[in-house]
C-alpha cells in the first residue's frame, strides 16, 4: 500500500513539529529584557575583542581525513558481511587483502604520529 | 486505505509520545540515581517522590528568556538544536518495541517501519547528529562553544568507526540489515541472544556508543572545568533544553539498539514482549547513569588514543576472527 518509508516520513513531520514548537513557544511566553551586555559571548568575564572563529589546530583536520578513510572501509564491510556465508573463502580472502592494505595505512599514520595528542 | 493511514498515525503517535515521556523521566532517573550514589536524596519536592520534577523543569525552561549572542549566525544558531533533536528522535523508527498485536484480524507490527536497510538508517541518523553539534559550536561565535564543538566532532567521528565495527559483528551472524528480523532470530532461548556469540562486539559497540553520545566518562565536550559547557555554552532557555533532550534521546536510542541487536529485544518469557523491551532499555539507561556516577572523566589525549588504538584494532580483530569461524563452519 504505502512504501516502507512513509511511516518514517510521518514520524519526521511529528518530530519537526515538536522541535519547532519548542523553539518558538518561548518567544510568546518568555520575558524579554534586552540589555547590550547580555548579548556578548560568555568568556568567563573577559570581554572578547576578536571574532571567535580563528585558526584551529591541524590535528582536528587530520582526524576528519582519517575518519573518511576508515569510515569508508566500514561501509565496504557492510555488503561483504551480508553475503559472506554465500561466497565463503573467496570473500574472506578478498576482504583480508582489503583490510591488509588499510592496516598498512593505519600503521603508517601511527608511525607518523598523526594520532598523537600532547 | 483509510484504516492503514490511521494505524500508521497511531503507531507513530504512540511511539513518539512514549519516547518523549521516557526522555523526560530519564532525566529524573539520572538525577535520582546519581543523588543516591552520592548519598543525597535528589528531587523530592515536586509531587510524590519528586515525580513531577520533569514537568516543572519543562515549564521553567519554556518561561526563560532566550539570549541570542549578538554576533551569532542567526540561522544556524536556531537550526542547530533542531537538527540535534530531529536526528536523535528519528532513530526510534526502525526499532521494534514489541512483537505484534492482533486487532480485528489485522496484524499490527509494533514498530514504525520495518525497512530492509534498518541498520544503515540508524548509522545515517547518528552521523547526521554531528551536524547539530558542530553547527552549534560554530554559529555561537564564542571560543568555548567553538572548541567544545570541534572537540565533540572529532570525538564522535573517531568513535563512529568502532561503533560500525561492533555492529558488523552481529551482521555477520544475522545476514540481514533489518532490525526486526535480527530480533526475531534471537527468539527461543536466552542463548540465542547475539551477546553470547559476540560479547566483544557488544563491548566495542557499547563503549563507542557512550563516546558517541558524549556521555561520561567521555563527556569531554562539556568538561565544565575547562570549557564551561562546551558547544551549548551560549544557549539558554528552551534551546539549551532541546540539546539536553536530544542527549537523552540519544541515550535511549543507543540503549534500544543495544537491547535489540545483542539482548534479544522484546524476547523473554512470561511477561508481555513490550514490557521485556522496556525492562532491557531501562537497565541500559541505569548502566549509563551508574557509569556517570562512578567513573572520572578521560583526558582528551587518552580519549583519542583509546578510540583509535584500542577500540578500532579490537573491533577489527573481532570481525576477522568471527568471519574466519563462520567460513570454516559453513
Amino acid at each position: 500500500m504505502f512504501g516502507t518509508f512513509f511511516p518514517i516520513f510521518i514520524l519526521f513531520i511529528f518530530v519537526v513539529a515538536v522541535a519547532l514548537i519548542m523553539i518558538y513557544l518561548p518567544e510568546l511566553l518568555a520575558p524579554k529584557a534586552k540589555t547590550r551586555r547580555k548579548f556578548l559571548p560568555y568568556e568567563s568575564g573577559i570581554i572578547p575583542e576578536t571574532d571567535a572563529r580563528g585558526k584551529l589546530p591541524v590535528k582536528f583536520y587530520m582526524i576528519a581525513i582519517l575518519f573518511i578513510v576508515f569510515d569508508l572501509e566500514i561501509v565496504f564491510l557492510y555488503p561483504w558481511a551480508l553475503i559472506l556465508k554465500e561466497l565463503r573463502w573467496f570473500a574472506f580472502i578478498e576482504m583480508l587483502i582489503f583490510i591488509g592494505i588499510l592496516l598498512l595505512g593505519y600503521l603508517y599514520i601511527i608511525r607518523k604520529g598523526a594520532l598523537k595528542w600532547e | 486505505m483509510l484504516i492503514e493511514v490511521v494505524i500508521i498515525l497511531l503507531k507513530v503517535g504512540v511511539i513518539f509520545v512514549a519516547l518523549l515521556t521516557t526522555i523526560a523521566y530519564t532525566t529524573y532517573l539520572e538525577r535520582k540515581v546519581v543523588a543516591h550514589i552520592q548519598h543525597r536524596i535528589g528531587p523530592n519536592i515536586v509531587g510524590p517522590f519528586g515525580l513531577l520534577q520533569p514537568v516543572a523543569d519543562a515549564v521553567k525552561l519554556l518561561f526563560k528568556e532566550e539570549i541570542k549572542p549578538a554576533k551569532a549566525d542567526q540561522f544556524f544558531y536556531t537550526i542547530a538544536p533542531m537538527l540535534s533533536f530531529i536526528t536523535a528522535c528519528m532513530t526510534i523508527a526502525v526499532i521494534p518495541v514489541g512483537n505484534w498485536l492482533e486487532i480485528g484480524g489485522k496484524r499490527i507490527e509494533l514498530l514504525i517501519s520495518d525497512i530492509n536497510i534498518g541498520i544503515l538508517y540508524i548509522f545515517a541518523m547518528s552521523s547526521l547528529g554531528v551536524y547539530g553539534i558542530v553547527l552549534a559550536g560554530w554559529s555561537s561565535n564564542s571560543k568555548y562553544s567553538l572548541l567544545g564543538g570541534i572537540r565533540s566532532t572529532a570525538q564522535m567521528i573517531s568513535y563512529e568507526v568502532s561503533l560500525g565495527l561492533g555492529i558488523i559483528g552481529v551482521l555477520l551472524l544475522s545476514q540481514t540489515l533489518s532490525v526486526a528480523e535480527i530480533v526475531r532470530q534471537q527468539s527461543g532461548s536466552i542463548f540465542n541472544w547475539y551477546f553470547f556469540k559476540q560479547p566483544i562486539a557488544f563491548f566495542v559497540y557499547f563503549i563507542s556508543a557512550i563516546a558517541e553520545t558524549n556521555r561520561s566518562p567521555f563527556d569531554l565536550p562539556e568538561a565544565e572545568s575547562e570549557l564551561v559547557a562546551g558547544y551549548h555554552t551560549e544557549y539558554s532557555g528552551m534551546r539549551f533544553g532541546i540539546f539536553y533532550l536530544s542527549e537523552y534521546a540519544n541515550m535511549i536510542t543507543v540503549s534500544a539498539i543495544a537491547a535489540s541487536l545483542f539482548f534479544g529485544g522484546w524476547n523473554g518469557p512470561i511477561l508481555p514482549p513490550v514490557l521485556w523491551f522496556v525492562i532491557k532499555v531501562v537497565i541500559f539507561l541505569f548502566i549509563y547513569v551508574w557509569i556517570r556516577g562512578t567513573l572520572p572523566r578521560f583526558r582528551y589525549d587518552q580519549l583519542m588514543r583509546f578510540g583509535w588504538k584500542v577500540m578500532f584494532p579490537l573491533g577489527l580483530a573481532n570481525l576477522i576472527i568471527t568471519a574466519l569461524i563462520l567460513v570454516m563452519k559453513s
